[in-house]
């Protein structure tokens, strides 16, 4: 099994819900990542989804963006985000992580090249937001061999073809987009996502976690309890930019008390 | 190189249904857009044999674009190049003077039958911005265009021309503050409000169907141009010449072409301060395949993949990628790609101006400074259609600054 599908079983079994926070590899410096990761499984994440930074983000807000920038600005690239993988590793060998990012980076490493090194990093699953499942045939096959899951978008615009199309490729979980735009927007109306969540369910047997404007622990709350999991991104990325110049600690004991927020609030019975 | 020409017999039938050309093209976005994207391949599809909707595009270009545009014969050049007979193609006479404005024509329409009352549009030079706050302008549309922040500095005719046609200009101030960070956040802006926005793609780039529509309503300069040349000579061009940035004019001049196999084509990337260096604009001629802005083509990035800044003295050539139908021409050798400096752009700007009394727009200036190359080569009795995509216009602050003038 899985180290996701691992984890979602645990999960399951304590009645519980995934908290899946999201951070840009390298943002703000590449030795802030390694500690920031061990603070977020401490602070109460179940899988970490780290993003490779891009200097073309075109589906995430400036929040995300700026990290991106951020990251590469200091000498942060695909080789050392994998490696940050393998440092984590080393001393966390249960929670999942998950690559997010975009396909160029990773299209110039060769996706067998990447695939290989991803897997012996530890890496669990992959996340490539401008791959929808048409355009997956070069790398999908690979990963799968390789034991990575993949994961997918799911947005309000999907229609059921669509969505048909992606539960089949679907590994891992389902990442349910809560809203139409891009990351870091603000609006939820948990009531639509419940209705989709309902929908997707008689389809799918996967994971259904949701992102999108998600930024505080109330809501997070809210939205765990309809989903299999709550994904949290720009809000703790906002937190690295207000604390960027600090030190690894500083930064990773701000973002851990938002995250830590969260975790009580969706634990609260 | 590969040269895979003789195995093509129908270089129209390309792309395949998923909008592929070979290896490039397809459609690399985020799932927000499938639907949109799935929609507007639907709907292109319906209508682009759909008599009502030809036949308006048609009329549009004829009586508000001006069509057809001229297919000058440039005698003096000739005579002072000494070489081939020189032809211009003269979309810098179209309305907004620019060949962009058949693209804009034709997806205002697509973004009329699809209903939706909003149209955005990213832009570098500020050539595509202009024609589309054209369009939206004639058919009562809101207008937002994205324009980096440095070519909204080195563009302020375009900019100011854009507000005053109703159009909200916005600078982009992330990444390389040019066209392809314009195109990200036009890009956030349709994922974001994709119910009641069209997204008006100014280049053949982007996910599939953009490609193939923005090709598809310019290959009316070809079209022209294959005809004008047959009546004026009697005969077809040995060689046709354009400038590639994104590649819409090249395209467009090209595609009509692309099965006569005698003619040969070249388009011209921007070289800017040398291919030596980093400092150009020459994907085609430097870069190689990746996934940039939807499509896999092309595209010029670091050793970890991340996307470049690029050099040119001239904004609207200004873009680290390439239509992917470039790609796939490239590839399999119908089309050779080459370049052009700033310097020898800045030149053949100044020497059309003097010679014919037509100030091309610094991108065609870069076709201009390879047709010359080419005229010499290939000797007199030839003939070579040269693409003056626009207007130099806008450039003329541009070339005047370089002269230390500041007007």
């Amino acid at each position: 099994m899985s180290r996701i599908a691992a984890t979602f079983d645990r999960l399951n079994s304590q009645g519980r819900k995934a908290l899946i926070p999201f951070v840009t590899a390298g943002d703000p410096r590449p030795d802030v990542t390694l500690p920031l990761m061990h603070a977020l499984v401490e602070a109460g994440a179940d899988v970490i989804e780290l993003g490779m930074p891009f200097s073309d983000p075109m589906a995430d807000g400036p929040a995300i963006q700026l990290a991106n920038e951020r990251a590469l600005g200091n000498g942060m690239t695909l080789r050392k985000t994998l490696q940050i993988v393998t440092e984590f590793r080393r001393t966390n060998s249960e929670t999942p992580v998950v690559l997010m990012g975009y396909l160029n980076p990773v299209e110039w490493m060769g996706y067998e090249a990447f695939v290989g090194l991803a897997a012996e990093a530890g890496v669990d699953g992959l996340l490539m937001v401008d791959m929808p499942p048409e355009e997956g045939g070069g790398l999908v096959p690979l990963a799968k061999a390789a034991g990575l899951d993949l994961i997918y978008l799911v947005t309000p615009t999907t229609t059921h073809e669509r969505f048909n199309a992606i539960v089949e490729r679907a590994t891992g979980w389902i990442y349910y987009v809560s809203l139409k735009g891009i990351t870091g927007a603000k609006t939820l109306n948990v009531e639509e996502v419940e209705q989709k969540l309902d929908w997707m369910r008689q389809h799918t047997d996967l994971p259904i976690c949701v992102g999108f404007g998600i930024s505080d622990g109330e809501t997070a709350a809210r939205v765990a309890k309809v989903a299999s999991g709550v994904i949290v991104g720009s809000a703790l990325v906002r937190i690295v930019e207000a604390q960027q110049s600090k030190g690894a600690d500083e930064i990773s004991s701000q973002v851990s008390q938002l995250l830590g927020d969260m975790r009580s609030a969706m634990d609260r019975p | 190189m590969s040269n895979q020409q003789d195995n093509v017999t129908d270089y129209h039938t390309y792309p395949d249904a998923t909008g592929h050309f070979g290896p490039y093209g397809g459609r690399f976005a985020s799932e927000t857009l499938m639907d949109a994207l799935d929609e507007l391949s639907a709907m292109y599809t319906k209508l682009k044999d759909d008599p009502d909707f030809r036949a308006e595009f048609d009329k549009d270009l004829a009586h508000y674009v001006g069509r057809p545009s001229p297919l000058y014969f440039a005698e003096r050049l000739t005579q002072k190049w000494g070489g081939a007979d020189i032809y211009l193609k003269r979309e810098d006479l179209n309305h907004t003077g620019a060949h962009k404005v058949n693209n804009t024509i034709g997806q205002a329409l697509l973004a009329k039958y699809s209903g939706k009352p909003r149209v955005i549009a990213e832009t570098g030079a500020g050539q595509h911005g202009v024609a589309t706050a054209t369009v939206a302008a004639r058919l009562g549309l809101e207008c937002v265009v994205y324009m980096g922040a440095e070519d909204v500095e080195r563009q302020k005719l375009n900019v100011y021309r854009m507000r005053m046609l109703g159009a909200t200009v916005i600078p982009v101030t992330s990444g390389t503050q040019t066209l392809k960070d314009a195109m990200n956040e036009a890009m956030r802006d349709w994922v974001t409000n994709v119910d009641n926005t069209y997204y008006i793609i100014g280049t053949v780039a982007g996910p599939h169907p953009y490609p193939t529509l923005v090709r598809d309503f310019n290959s009316i300069i070809g079209r022209e141009a294959r005809r004008q040349i047959q009546e004026q000579a009697g005969a077809l061009p040995d060689a046709l010449v354009a400038c590639v940035g994104g590649g819409s004019n090249a395209i467009g001049l090209f595609w009509e072409f692309l099965n006569d196999k005698g003619v040969a084509m070249y388009g011209v990337e921007a070289g800017g301060r040398g291919l030596s260096g980093n400092e150009h604009a020459a994907p085609l001629s430097k870069g190689r395949p990746g996934v940039l802005h939807g499509n896999r083509t092309y595209i010029m990035a670091d050793d970890d993949g991340q996307i470049m800044g690029t050099h040119s003295v001239s904004a609207g050539l200004d873009y680290p990628g390439v239509g992917p139908e470039h790609a796939w021409l490239k590839d399999s050798g119908r089309a050779q790609y080459v370049a052009a400096t700033d310097d020898e752009a800045l030149d053949a700007f100044r020497e059309l101006t003097r010679t014919e009394g037509i100030m091309p727009a610094l991108e065609s200036s870069h076709a201009v400074a390879y047709a010359k190359k080419l005229a010499v080569e290939l000797g007199k009795g030839k003939r070579i259609i040269v693409n003056l995509s626009g207007r130099g216009d806008k450039d003329v602050h541009t070339v005047a600054a370089l002269d230390g003038l500041s007007i």
